[in-house]
């Protein structure tokens, strides 16, 4: 992560995440804990969105399609009678990593706008998909029975510490990802993103580590599926609607690619503002679409890359 | 002398009132979700301006009380109107949310709402699980059960002896809730039931096959643009004077104006008309058309009965915003004026109600209208009531 | 399911193949030779069906609605390239989709503001609301026949205008080496923003001809863009050649899949399975296409960087 004041602004943002259900108590405002919850739920999204993107240049379109089998695989099971959280989530991680493999395995081969247009084609094929299957109400969705249970451990319907679990899970895929990008493996990911023809001729073989890459990616935004529709507390393919997946790479824009904590404050200022703006005018989306074109010809390293400390890391 | 006679009058008058004990002087603030932005958001702008003009029509307070209204654009997604829903209830702490147009987001948000302790009166969306297992007292709906729209459609047309039918709509659940709500009621013989893919603009292809399946009658359901796209390509290809299109949730005052002579002559049924003759709806019209300058569909008509449901309740209860269960029977006596005149409510809180056909007239000076040609149902009641727990 | 209505579907399948092409062409022109992603290809489109409807309402007559449409897209193209694109020549194919993701959304809302959300009235001309007797028993609309034959003269003038104008070898030639023709004196400047204006262009005519057979509402582009993306991805970006093939191959399939897929299945599945996964996968099917067809070759059909 590099400079001080970045690591400054990491650390006070993860304490002020931490302190908003004391302070939501104290003011007895107990409605943005499920507002920043939501925002931490996007922002996991987004940060395993920026593994790929950010770090390995591969600008995935269907991302919205693990947050989608996540959320799935934890409401089908729901329906079903099985209630368990550990059973539920294993399979959420199981579901979308297979997913990804599956789909990383044909898109990967192709690159540009054909691995673009691939991913959106993929996840609007999920999308239409989890319409026709009535069982699990199709487009109207589904009201989960109640919250992923963890007999014993925690009960979720706490909204406290189901905040707490989210920023825990956000924390640990923060660390690990961290980890990654600065391992071995990483390094070849982001050596395949800056010069590619380069990474080849030293020996690596890029689609491997490009299609890992794709599946812990695809893994993490399970989770973060499973996350949403415990928020939720129902099921939607809406989850897996292309537009869903613009919004996430728009947070990982807005926030600074290839920086992962960049998304977590992308997700925040995307959502937050949306939810002022819309509650303001009508016709939000004049504001917002300008506003994205502004950030990208001009904030291109996005809010956290306007922070000093930037190493021409990316290329 | 008589001046100072009146001024004497006026003054006792207004002492009496102003000594009266007045409700507690609390703000009512209500919640109304709909969708705001986006192609739907001619949808939520209808409810919008009914909902303004009702409150306009209460002297802007409701049940005598100061009104806040918040209003919230749910984007037409579940997730987003869960989190309106939160929003108004922890942070604006409303006493009533209200509106919905899609059944999928009513069935992330109401639950929680009453759960929560609040009211929900939903003012389109009815899917029929909230009508049955999930009926509940806090919640009531101004509109009806999606199915028993299609049913009336069903039941005329088993009335009238058709036979041969060629069914269609997309591929989603309220498609396919709306073939099976008129299948329930129809028992005649179905040629063809066709489902088409979700936003799909070209039909074409589906008017092909339909043609080669040689109808008698075709029965559509085509909400939106799909409607407005469907209509036009059936009457250009010719369909139209041909094999009569009998509808529902497909020609309304908002496509209408979008597709005019192509829907003339075209049959729906509905619970409401503009040119329903009773007096609430007709000074709804009135007003309406002068205030905003559009005829409303049944979308406002129901936000507008949503707001002066809410109003009767308060208003039996005295202000007392704490009697919930005063609120509750209030309601349950539907005695407001409703614009579709006056109606009942069934035990899982949804109306028991007309449905008439309408059919679509041009009139002398070239524009369309929906016009009541008969009432097919009387005191309908839902399909769904009977696995709704509730007894009173 | 006799052989004429097989043919009638085929015919079908060939227009609304026509009508993609419309759209494709303008978007892999611009693509291949300006290495542009646009996604508000689809708001150009958008653009087009709304002039021509205000001006059917203002004029009353339809050609000159149509030929004032095809102007003022044209001019609003040029615009929107001189203020908003120039930028994004030299960026990444990722900052382009967002940025014209952004002028989305900014067309959607503007065209909310001017014309409110409702969908427009718009209709056929009464000259043009007929039909022809193509084969026995299939009376084919006029305009869609129409649509049909004016597809397939863009095809026409655009192949003339690339591989046999002065203009066209510009073309290929800024898109083989763009320092290179500028140091020859041309003004690649202008050469761009002459292309762009002639995509917008051909963006409204598939818009204006759309029209009065769909309904004319924000957001209508959207719905259109996806497929148009899926047919150039198969024909190939930037070429022209591949989204004539590719329009034609993606209209087809999903012609021909929506009207006998169902009918198919049934004849081994059980009928409310063949209910459940006709509709179902007739929705999928143009992707799978794409998907089998970048499985095979990468860079679609026929890939080119110029014509």
């Amino acid at each position: 992560m590099g400079s001080p004041t970045r690591v400054v602004v990491l650390g006070l943002g993860l304490l002020l995440l931490a302190g908003v259900p004391p302070a939501a108590a104290v003011f007895n405002q107990p409605f943005y804990v499920d507002l920043f919850r939501r925002v931490m739920i996007f922002a996991i999204a987004a940060l395993s969105l920026d593994l790929i993107l950010g770090y390995g240049g591969m600008v995935s379109f269907g991302h919205a399609a693990y947050l989608g089998v996540g959320a799935y695989a934890v409401g089908v099971l729901m329906h079903h009678g099985i209630h368990n959280g550990f059973v539920q989530w294993t399979l959420a991680v199981v579901a979308s990593t297979l997913v990804a493999l599956a789909i990383g395995a044909v898109s990967i081969r192709t690159s540009g706008v054909y691995f673009i247009m691939i991913t959106l084609a993929f996840t609007q094929m999920l999308y239409y998909l989890g319409i026709s299957v009535e069982e699990y109400g199709g487009d109207d969705g589904m009201r989960l029975a109640t919250r992923s249970q963890f007999p014993g451990l925690m009960d979720l319907k706490n909204p406290t510490v189901f905040y707490y679990l989210v920023l825990g899970v956000l924390l640990m895929f923060l660390y690990i990802g961290h980890r990654l990008v600065n391992a071995r493996f990483g390094m070849v990911i982001r050596a395949a993103k800056s010069n590619e023809p380069r990474a080849r001729a030293i020996g690596f073989s890029l689609y491997r580590y490009k299609l890992t890459a794709f599946a812990i990616a695809g893994a993490m935004c399970g989770v973060a599926g499973a996350l949403l529709v415990n928020q939720t507390e129902y099921l939607t393919p809406e989850f897996m609607h292309w537009t869903r997946s613009g919004e996430i790479m728009f947070m990982v824009i807005l926030g600074g690619m290839g920086t992962l904590v960049g998304p977590i404050i992308g997700a925040a200022v995307f959502l937050l503002l949306e939810d002022v703006l819309s509650a303001w005018t009508v016709h939000w989306q004049i504001i917002l679409g300008p506003f994205l074109i502004l950030v990208v010809l001009f904030a291109k390293r996005g809010l956290f890359g306007l922070l000093p400390g930037a190493a021409s890391r990316n290329g | 002398m008589r001046t100072i006679g009146r001024a004497v009058l006026i003054s006792l008058v207004v002492a009496l009132v102003a000594v009266q004990p007045a409700p507690a002087a609390e703000t009512v603030k209500i919640g109304f979700i709909t969708s705001l932005s986006g192609p739907a958001g001619i949808i939520g702008k209808h409810m919008k301006d009914s909902v303004e003009l009702a409150l306009d029509h209460l002297g802007r307070k409701v049940g005598g009380l100061d009104v806040e209204m918040i209003y919230g654009d749910d984007q037409r997604k579940p997730d987003v109107g869960k989190q309106l829903a939160d929003e108004m209830l922890k942070k604006h702490k409303v006493h009533f949310v209200s509106g919905i147009i899609w059944s999928n987001v009513m069935l992330a948000v109401a639950p929680a709402v009453t759960s929560a302790g609040t009211f929900m009166i939903g003012t389109n969306a009815g899917p029929h699980e909230l009508a049955g297992k999930m009926c509940h007292e806090l919640f009531f709906t101004t509109s009806w059960q999606n199915d028993q729209t299609p049913e009336a459609m069903g039941k005329y047309m088993q009335d009238q002896g058709l036979t041969d039918v060629y069914a269609m709509a997309p591929n989603y659940a309220a498609g396919k809730d709306m073939i099976q709500g008129f299948k329930r009621y129809f028992k005649g013989k179905i040629v063809g039931e066709v489902y088409t893919k979700l936003g799909q603009q070209d039909y074409q292809a589906e008017i092909s096959q339909l043609r080669a399946a040689n109808p008698k009658v075709v029965f559509v359901f085509y909400p939106g643009d799909m409607g407005i796209q469907f209509l036009k390509q059936y009457a250009q290809s010719g369909l139209r004077g041909q094999i009569p299109l009998y509808s529902v949730y497909t020609v309304d005052e908002i496509t209408l104006p979008a597709v005019k002579e192509a829907a003339a002559g075209n049959w729906e049924t509905r619970y409401w008309s503009p040119d329903l003759k009773n007096e609430a709806n007709q000074k709804y019209i009135a007003d309406f058309r002068k205030k905003y300058g559009y005829t409303p569909t049944f979308y406002g008509a129901q936000s507008y009965d949503g707001i002066m449901l809410i109003d009767s309740a308060i208003r039996a209860v005295k202000g007392d915003l704490s009697n919930k269960k005063g609120m509750i029977a209030a309601m349950r006596k539907a005695d407001y004026r409703s614009t579709r005149g006056p109606y009942k409510y069934n035990v899982n809180h949804f109306p028991i109600q007309n449905f008439y056909l309408l059919r679509a007239v041009q009139l002398p000076n070239g524009e369309l209208e929906m016009q009541i040609q008969k009432t097919v149902f009387e005191s309908h009641k839902d399909a769904y009531h009977q696995e709704c727990a509730m007894k009173w | 399911m006799t052989l004429f209505l097989v043919l009638e579907q085929g015919l079908n399948g060939l227009q609304f193949g026509v009508m993609l092409f419309l759209m494709a062409a303008g978007l892999t022109l611009v693509f291949g030779i300006m290495n542009l992603v646009n996604l508000a290809h689809g708001s150009l489109y958008m653009v087009g069906a709304y002039l021509a409807t205000m001006f059917v309402q203002l004029t009353g007559a339809f050609v000159l609605a149509v030929v004032l449409a095809l102007a003022g897209t044209l001019l609003v193209g040029v615009v929107v390239e001189l203020v908003a694109l120039r930028t994004l020549y030299e960026r990444d194919h990722l900052d382009q989709v967002l940025a014209t993701f952004g002028l989305i959304l900014f067309f959607n809302e503007l065209i909310a503001i001017l014309w409110g959300r409702a969908a427009l009235y718009s209709s056929l001309p009464a000259w043009l609301s007929g039909h022809i007797q193509v084969l026995p028993g299939v009376r084919y609309p006029v305009y869609r026949a129409l649509v049909i034959l004016v597809g397939l003269a863009v095809a026409a003038l655009l192949w003339v205008v690339v591989s046999r104008t002065r203009l066209g070898m510009l073309i290929r030639a800024g898109a083989s080496n763009r320092t290179m023709v500028a140091a020859l004196g041309v003004n690649i400047r202008l050469l761009y923003t002459v292309v762009f204006g002639f995509g917008a262009a051909l963006a409204g005519l598939a818009g204006l001809m759309a029209g009065p057979i769909y309904a004319v509402q924000p957001g209508m582009g959207e719905q259109i863009l996806i497929q148009v993306f899926v047919v150039i991805v198969i024909g190939g970006i930037g070429s022209i050649r591949g989204a004539l093939v590719g329009s034609v191959i993606v209209g087809m399939v999903d012609t021909l899949g929506r009207a006998f897929l169902k009918p198919m299945l049934a004849t081994f599945l059980s009928p409310s399975a063949a209910d459940t996964a006709g509709p179902a996968l007739a929705s999928m099917l143009i992707y799978m296409l794409m998907a089998a067809v970048l499985a095979f070759r990468p860079q679609g059909l026929f890939p080119a960087r110029g014509i």
